[in-house]
């Protein structure tokens, strides 16, 4: 393995091979008509079709489910950048009162499961009048994603040395002015990798996400689940509703995809 | 630096994981300590509820299946992980796009990869099944327990080698090539190699990938929720569906609730233990 770093071995042609395969069958799927879905097994589809796409796009109880979900997403995407920017940088500077176990304490919110929070979450948000909305999702992900963020940020702002922060101060510049000119730039791929972290837990989720819900704002991938027992099994739409839920990820994990290295390479997730 | 107001600074963060943690949490110790017939009428139970619990054969059932599937989990996942990421390029065009197509399965909503696995896995229109079934093995995953679980398994193991293995190729990313050159001086093969040169500074990724893959795998829902509804029987029912249902399916509020304190205490105490073990043959190492 040593003796050419650059050269892929086949194994790994095989394993991204059987990665991708289950995706090439849901794709064909989602171009198939239902007759030939359970009719003969077919490996490639003999007469592809765009009718199931064409369902979610005109169908609102599809679209409007899209938008609901990328709603949440977003919403919990920035909260959660927005509330552990200056914390990280606090952990990564100052020592204070109590912060090796703040620290941790955050880090163990990771562990809690969402169905230990099903219940006072229900309740919760009943009672402040945000159940069924979109933001009542967004602010209980934040369970995990603003734990994951602070993490994540510590990492990259502790990488940057202090003597920039030195710098600026003998330069006269006041806190805030370094903080948004000078030091965000700095970090800016450690955002990029926290915002995709941040977007692809709250993405996937389903169980916060659908206890949380009722039918106003009713996120895509509960409305996949609904679906599927109410109106009997439509293979195709489905599928095509996968298909379609795949993409936002790919699009994250395309324009981050060099920070992404270096996020990784810095050993923090 | 030594400046309590940095406090300020995290204040933000602790509002808003007091009201997304600490508020919730606090109700459900409240609850799993009461029994709970409407708003007013509440009876202070004391541990009832654990003993309760700890007594509930079907609570003892789905631990043990928790407990077999984690450990089978990590026991794939983790060396699949590493050999896989060994295998990807240091550098060069194609590392990108291998990063790329490892990092997609995590990028799916869980409920989809279930839905995946269904269509690819069932006998009749299944890629998977159809040929398992072809080649003349008996393979039905909603009819047969063992099937089932074979099912998952590949089904977790698709969904999550990539994490282990992402981690793996960041930490083997940032070993300097002077070790490779200094190992290949001494003549190390390369099971050497790997485990006096590769293995010790993997220490700290794989730690993290092995808690995350722990926590993560003890908290399963999602995908055997839609995959195989649990099924057949309990055989792939496992503490986050069986609290599920008790508590927003039966509202069972006391029960449910000290189950929920025993199951985070349960994680807690795993990956705890995990990690003191961790740090401690790291410190017998030096």
């Amino acid at each position: 393995m040593t003796a050419d770093a650059r050269k892929a071995h086949w194994t790994l042609y095989l394993y991204c091979g059987w990665l991708l395969l289950p995706l090439y069958w849901l794709l064909t799927m989602a171009v198939k008509r239902n007759q030939d879905i359970t009719g003969t097994l077919e490996v490639i589809p003999a007469r592809p079709t765009l009718d199931n796409f064409v369902e979610i796009f005109t169908n609102p109880v599809w679209y409007e489910a899209f938008a609901n979900s990328l709603t949440y997403v977003v919403v919990n995407t920035l909260v959660s950048v927005a509330v552990a920017l200056p914390a990280a940088y606090a952990f990564s500077r100052y020592r204070f009162l109590g912060d090796r176990h703040l620290f941790f304490w955050l880090l163990t919110n990771r562990m809690a499961p969402p169905a230990v929070f099903l219940l006072p979450f229900f309740q919760l948000y009943s009672a402040i009048g945000l159940f069924d909305t979109p933001f009542a999702v967004a602010l209980a992900h934040c369970l995990f994603t603003v734990p994951l963020a602070v993490w994540i940020l510590e990492g990259f702002m502790s990488a940057v040395p202090r003597e920039l922060d030195e710098m600026s101060r003998i330069d006269g510049h006041s806190r805030a002015w370094f903080f948004f000119r000078i030091f965000i730039p700095v970090i800016r791929s450690g955002i990029g990798v926290t915002v995709f972290f941040c977007f692809m837990f709250s993405w996937v989720e389903l169980l916060i996400a659908r206890t949380l819900t009722a039918s106003d704002a009713k996120p895509i991938v509960v409305v996949m689940t609904r679906t599927v027992s109410a109106a009997g099994l439509d293979w195709g739409v489905l599928a095509a509703a996968g298909v379609l839920t795949i993409l936002p990820g790919i699009a994250v994990v395309w324009f981050v995809r060099r920070h992404l290295v270096k996020g990784f390479a810095m050993g923090r997730v | 630096m030594r400046n309590d107001k940095a406090w300020l600074a995290v204040l933000p963060v602790v509002i808003v994981v007091a009201f997304t943690a600490i508020v919730p949490l606090m109700t459900v110790v409240n609850y799993s300590v009461q029994d709970i017939f409407d708003v007013d009428t509440r009876i202070f139970v004391g541990l009832d509820w654990y003993r309760e619990t700890l007594r509930d054969p079907r609570f003892i059932d789905a631990l043990l299946r928790q407990v077999l599937f984690s450990g089978l989990v990590l026991a794939i996942e983790v060396p699949l992980g590493i050999w896989i990421a060994r295998a990807v390029p240091r550098e060069g065009p194609a590392t990108a796009a291998f990063l790329i197509v490892l990092a997609i399965p995590l990028l799916i909503p869980w409920n989809v990869v279930g839905t995946i696995w269904q269509i690819f896995a069932r006998p009749d229109i299944g890629l998977l099944g159809a040929a398992v079934t072809a080649i003349g093995l008996s393979y039905n995953y909603t009819g047969s327990a063992l099937d089932a679980w074979i099912t998952l398994l590949l089904m977790d193991v698709w969904h999550w080698t990539s994490l282990v293995a992402l981690l793996a190729f960041a930490g083997l990313a940032s070993i300097p090539r002077a070790c490779y050159q200094a190992a290949e001086l001494d003549g190390a093969n390369a099971w050497q190699v790997f485990r006096y040169v590769e293995l010790p500074r993997l220490r700290a990724v794989l730690t993290i990938a092995v808690m995350l893959r722990l926590m993560d795998s003890l908290m399963i829902y999602t995908e055997p929720f839609v995959l195989t509804g649990g099924g057949p029987g309990n055989s792939t029912t496992f503490l986050s569906q069986y609290l599920t249902t008790m508590a927003v399916g039966q509202f069972d509020l006391g029960p449910a609730a000290a189950f929920s304190v025993l199951y985070f205490l349960l994680i807690l105490l795993l990956c705890w233990l995990f990690y003191t073990s961790v740090m401690k043959g790291g410190a017998d190492d030096r």
